[in-house]
């Protein structure tokens, strides 16, 4: 088992969600997967075991394109550090929240394509963030 | 007739301190209803439903029931978040009319101004076992950043401007001038709002509400019981609510649940926006009241910025007074949670008792509306239509 695996093993928002373990194994190794369901085909955010829009239990992981457009976005600006929160909607289909990193704040704007990286979170998982193209 | 055509709101009042680092937030609770059963002219003694929300200590009515001793047959702890007291005005009219109480009190505090909470500017806390946590809490979410994504999609999508949303808390400013009890009651300008400091982009810190300590509570009873009181009549005409949920990840973030809600409240009421003479629309920030106006037709989707523009929103002045009191922006937002305050201005409103400089003429309808929990792209929400018979 490498190190990355344990790292995403403790953590408490991996532990409590044991379902959803393929996919943070996936992104331990930079690999982004997404929840498709069998029966109407169509890929949800945020993962769950079965399709929040037909409620089929058919649903598996399938490897993401990574690529998307920003769909909203703000410069949390009041932070000591700040940063960019962001929805990214996914060539897939959903929107998912998440982080522009390596960007220029000024650059970003709705509709700028994205492709996904990976990042730390402080509790071990690794979190899909994106980045401009 | 409906359910909530049933009952009315016979007792309000909203705590007057707006700091008060001296009370528990369980005695800041018993004063409000203290002083909504006066205002009602009733006594601890006759309430027998007790309604309250996840800010009371304990997250449940059995705390607060037992502090104040109280003799219930009816209880309802719904937690919906900000709007959670425009809820349980439903919740109360409808227990009222299946005979489950007769005299409904609900009741609302809480101290953040005093215990220093960065309410809008730190990130949520999310625990863990919560279905949406590992897929937010990492990113590092604060309510002001969420809101300013909202204001960022309106602007993308519809052209909608910085300074149509400061025109917001310009009318807000404009109303909380005249209350003595208002936190902020500085008159201030589209210039000073753009002035003020970028909190998340595009929203800057007087697009953001107050945090105030305080609370209010309702009292809500039956008609015989309610005519019996010396107290003006306002009827609950019509109450909506629902969850906007986040879709699967298919959303909109250019709309609230108060499509839904208000909807609802309209149906049930018989009426229609135009003839809404005051509106109480939760503001914990500019754009918020921006959507929900949108949201629960005032205006067309999306026309929103012109509608709030040039003073639309201020009493005398524009087509639709809303937050007279000075609203979450000036006034108070007790406890972070804006819905109480909302009814209780409205209920002013239709007693004819608010500031006689933002009172509505023959006010006869006044509407109440919120959303509640942030949850990404949804939310909970409420709003109630009230009437003076
Ligand atoms: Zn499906």
């Amino acid at each position: 088992m490498s190190e990355a695996t344990l790292d995403f093993e403790s953590d408490p928002y991996v532990a409590n969600h044991p379902q959803t373990r393929p996919f943070w194994a996936a992104a331990a190794h930079g690999q982004f997967l997404l929840p498709r369901c069998n029966s109407c085909e169509r890929v949800h955010w945020y993962p769950r075991p079965f399709c929040p829009l037909c409620k089929s239990q058919s649903v598996d992981w399938v490897p993401a394109s990574g690529h998307g457009v920003v769909y909203s976005f703000s410069v949390m600006r009041k932070a000591e550090q700040p940063y960019v929160l962001a929805y990214v909607q996914l060539a897939e289909g959903p929107a998912m929240m998440t982080n522009i990193v390596d960007a220029e704040f000024d650059s970003i704007h709705v509709g700028q394509p994205v492709k996904v990286a990976f990042r730390r979170a402080e509790t071990g998982r690794s979190v899909p963030v994106f980045t401009p193209i | 007739m409906s359910a909530t055509g049933k009952a009315y709101i016979a007792g309000a009042f909203e705590h007057p301190t707006r700091y008060a680092s001296t009370k528990s937030i369980a005695d800041l609770h018993f004063e409000c209803a203290q002083g909504a059963l006066a205002d009602a002219g009733l006594t601890f003694a006759d309430v027998d439903g007790y309604f309250c929300a996840g800010d009371v200590p304990g997250a449940s009515p059995a705390w607060l029931a037992d502090y104040m001793n109280l003799r219930l047959r009816h209880l309802d702890g719904t937690e919906a978040g900000g709007c959670s007291y425009l809820l349980h005005i439903a919740h109360a009219a409808e227990a009222i009319a299946a005979n489950k109480c007769s005299v409904a009190l609900i009741t609302l505090s809480g101290k953040p101004r005093s215990l220093g909470v960065a309410t809008g500017t730190a990130v949520r806390q999310i625990p863990p076992e919560r279905p949406d946590a590992p897929w937010e809490i990492a990113y590092q979410p604060t309510i002001v950043a969420v809101n300013a994504m909202f204001a960022k999609r309106h602007m993308y999508e519809f052209g909608t401007t910085r300074e149509q949303l400061a025109w917001i808390k310009v009318a807000a400013s404009h109303h909380a001038q005249h209350n003595e009890h208002a936190l902020l009651r500085n008159v201030v300008t589209v210039e000073d709002v753009l002035n003020s400091p970028v909190i998340a982009d595009p929203l800057h810190r007087l697009d953001c509400c107050v945090i105030t300590d305080g609370g209010g509570a309702l009292v809500v009873t039956r008609p015989e019981i309610a005519k019996s009181l010396k107290r003006p009549l306002v009827r609950i005409a019509g109450c909506g609510e629902t969850v906007k949920t986040q879709t699967g990840g298919y959303i909109d973030l250019t709309r609230t649940g108060a499509a839904a809600s208000g909807a609802a409240a309209f149906a049930e009421a018989g009426v229609k926006p135009a003839d809404v003479k005051y509106a109480s629309v939760y503001d914990n920030f500019t754009i918020m009241v921006l959507i929900q106006l949108e949201d629960l037709g005032f205006c067309e989707h999306g026309k929103g910025g012109c509608f709030v523009a040039d003073g639309n929103l201020i009493s005398g002045v524009g087509k639709l007074p809303w937050n007279t009191d000075g609203g979450g922006l000036c006034n108070n937002h007790p406890a972070n949670r804006g819905g109480m305050t909302k009814a209780i201005e409205a209920v002013r409103q239709l007693r004819g008792e608010a500031h006689p400089a933002v009172q509505v003429r023959n006010c006869d309808l006044a509407l109440a509306s919120g959303p509640g929990l942030v949850m990404g792209t949804g939310q909970n929400h409420a709003t109630v239509i009230l009437e003076r018979e």
